[in-house]
């Protein structure tokens, strides 16, 4: 390389810094809601908190600890991701198996079937009506089926599948092994990595989803733990105030928004660094053949 | 890219192109193969076919279909395709209802505001990253701009809403310069600023992968050829740079007008209140409110399904005029 220019140099600076405020702009908002969560309610409402918590206090943490609603919804979510991303995985590996076939008759109209639905949808009111009249409301079914195949991650998976090597299938044919064996035992084997990655991608959209289950389940002890946070958002219900004595009421008042986003973050904050990465591969994956 | 050179996970990278088809492709019958022997051959790819294309059928070409509610009279608890047919009734009721043409219009602002700072901002951010020369450094920064983007909208818009609350940091700032503090939630004015901010906040970062992406694939020898003929670091990106992301620009730009008028439905939700529809309402969270909580279901999919052929004409003119223009198209 040659030697930098004095323009280049006072770039290189100026890009720096503006890097570094991209940084702290995006990191600032979760350290001053995680300082307000353990903060006194004086020194919220005066704005004193910035960075660091003021006249540290564990009032709200402990009231939403006790809420049994809190803990029923967290454990919505768990049920729901769980159910919703094996349902999906079995749809998405199938279809994202023959979609690789190339020389399966049809293929293209298989494929465009999907690719179309990405352009063009029946939109929420159709939807709504349907999912209803299939009786589906109040169930986990409501949110795992409609969104049972994300065509993104179908097409990722296909073009997976398409650059395994087709020796060992062929081998495996020859040997009189069914396609159903060939996927299961020869296929899926030699995935881990794509099958890891479209699990996190389920695990995760289902984690965060929100608005099926707020629309289709009618009961609060069926909401994930996403849509109590947007009730307490809202100002549709005080949270778990249930237990709270009058001088608690205040403190809980001023923080317990911050206190359940950081509840409900945390799972994702924990998992993030380690699975930033395959998010990134995935991605780019789909991106090269999609 | 840094991140994914160093740990990607074993084959998503620099597939083997086409290793599998030249074989295919050789012992394949000259002559079209027929149905008949192709059912034979694969019945059981077929069969592993059935349970994903009734999933489409059922959750995605039924809604489709369904929007024939929105010429067709529907009860609830009837069919879902309606009762009897009433032609243009909705079409021309909501082309007469003066709060269709408002959130028409707050679509429109609000779209046109997002593509315009959402879709420059992560190219620009790659630029600059692209810069960095400290690896750590650079993989530092890309960790910590795509975090916001994993999590829920939910959280998102709790979180936009604390730092806008009138205890919260911004109100803090602005009384610094002794200002007053703003109830930024309750006043129209503000909506169309805040939701554009807490998208860039959340898409921003995770908008660059594609682009840094793209960066690592331009040859290297471009800009060793465009230093020895003069051109500065500015000439070079300008002439060797942005034309090596182009493809995906034009790509991601394509995608972005397709989502135009499906603006962020869910974030909208979440940040609106009566106070601030006036800018915020959009067609879609009007098409909710008057569907599922006002039960006029045909009424608003006629709505919607406006919406939804507004935003495949305009994907669809994207694609071609990007076709005959630059040469990159999504089909």
């Amino acid at each position: 390389m040659v030697k930098p220019s004095r323009s280049y140099r006072v770039f290189q600076g100026v890009n720096g810094v503006v890097l570094t405020l991209v940084v702290l702009v995006t990191l600032y908002p979760f350290v001053n809601i995680l300082a307000r969560s353990f903060s006194g309610e004086r020194q919220i409402r005066a704005g004193e908190v910035t960075l660091l918590p003021k006249g540290f206090n564990l009032t709200t943490y402990e009231i939403v600890f006790q809420d049994a609603m809190f803990w029923r919804n967290y454990g919505n979510t768990v049920l729901y991701t769980v159910v919703a991303t094996a349902v999906a995985m079995v749809l998405t590996t199938c279809y994202a198996y023959v979609l690789s076939k190339k020389h399966l008759k049809g293929r293209g109209v298989l494929v465009g079937i999907a690719v179309f639905t990405m352009f063009f949808t029946g939109g929420l009111i159709p939807n709504y009506i349907l999912v209803t009249s299939l009786g589906l409301k109040n169930s986990v079914w409501a949110i795992a089926l409609p969104n049972a195949i994300s065509v993104f991650n179908l097409l990722v998976m296909k073009a997976f599948f398409e650059n395994l090597p087709t020796e060992l299938e062929e081998a495996a044919q020859i040997d009189g092994l069914s396609t159903y064996g060939i996927l299961l035992r020869i296929v899926l084997p030699l995935s881990k990595a794509v099958v890891a990655t479209m699990v996190l991608f389920y695990s995760v959209s289902f984690w965060n989803s929100w608005f099926s289950a707020f629309l289709y389940l009618d009961r609060t002890d069926l909401m994930p733990v996403t849509v109590y946070l947007r009730n307490l958002i809202q100002g549709a219900t005080g949270g778990g105030n249930a237990g709270a004595g009058t001088e608690q009421l205040s403190q809980v008042g001023a923080n317990i928004q911050s206190v359940t986003i950081v509840l409900t973050a945390l799972p994702i904050l924990c998992v993030y660094p380690f699975v930033q990465r395959y998010f990134v591969s995935g991605v780019m994956l789909g991106a090269v053949k999609g | 890219m840094s991140t994914s050179t160093t740990s990607a996970p074993p084959g998503t990278e620099d597939p083997p192109p086409a290793r599998a088809a030249p074989r295919r492709r050789g012992d394949r019958t000259p002559a079209r193969t027929g149905w008949r022997r192709a059912l034979r051959r694969d019945w059981q790819l077929y069969s592993l076919a059935i349970l994903p294309l009734l999933f489409f059928l059922v959750f995605r070409y039924l809604p489709m279909i369904g929007n024939v509610i929105a010429f067709r009279r529907f009860e609830p608890g009837g069919s879902i395709f309606g009762e009897e047919w009433v032609g243009l009734r909705y079409v021309r009721m909501f082309l007469s209802d003066p709060t269709f043409w408002q959130v028409f219009r707050n679509t429109l602002w609000i779209g046109g505001l997002t593509l315009l700072f959402c879709f420059p901002i992560p190219i620009v951010l790659a630029l600059l990253l692209n810069e960095v020369r400290r690896r750590s450094l650079k993989r530092f920064v890309q960790s910590v701009s795509y975090l916001p983007h994993f999590l829920s909208i939910v959280i998102v818009a709790g979180i936009t809403l604390q730092m806008l609350a009138s205890d919260g940091p911004v109100n803090h700032v602005l009384g610094w310069f002794g200002h007053e503090p703003i109830r930024f939630i309750q006043e129209p004015e503000w909506f169309r600023t805040i939701y554009v901010g807490s998208e860039i906040w959340q898409t921003a970062g995770w908008g660059t992968i594609l682009y840094l992406a793209a960066l690592t694939t331009i040859d290297e020898d471009l800009y060793e050829a465009a230093r020895i003929d003069g051109a500065n670091r500015w000439q070079q990106i300008w002439h060797v740079t942005l034309p090596g992301i182009r493809p995906t620009m034009v790509t991601l730009l394509i995608l972005n007008i397709g989502t135009f008028m499906a603006v962020g439905f869910e974030k909208v939700l979440l940040l609106y209140n009566p106070l601030t529809y006036p800018t915020a309402d959009v067609i879609s969270t009007y098409v909710y409110r008057a569907g599922v909580e006002s039960n006029s279901f045909s009424y608003a999919a006629a709505i919607g399904l406006f919406e939804a052929i507004i935003g495949l004409v305009l994907i669809t003119t994207a694609n071609q005029l990007s076709r005959r223009t630059v040469g990159t198209s999504l089909w």
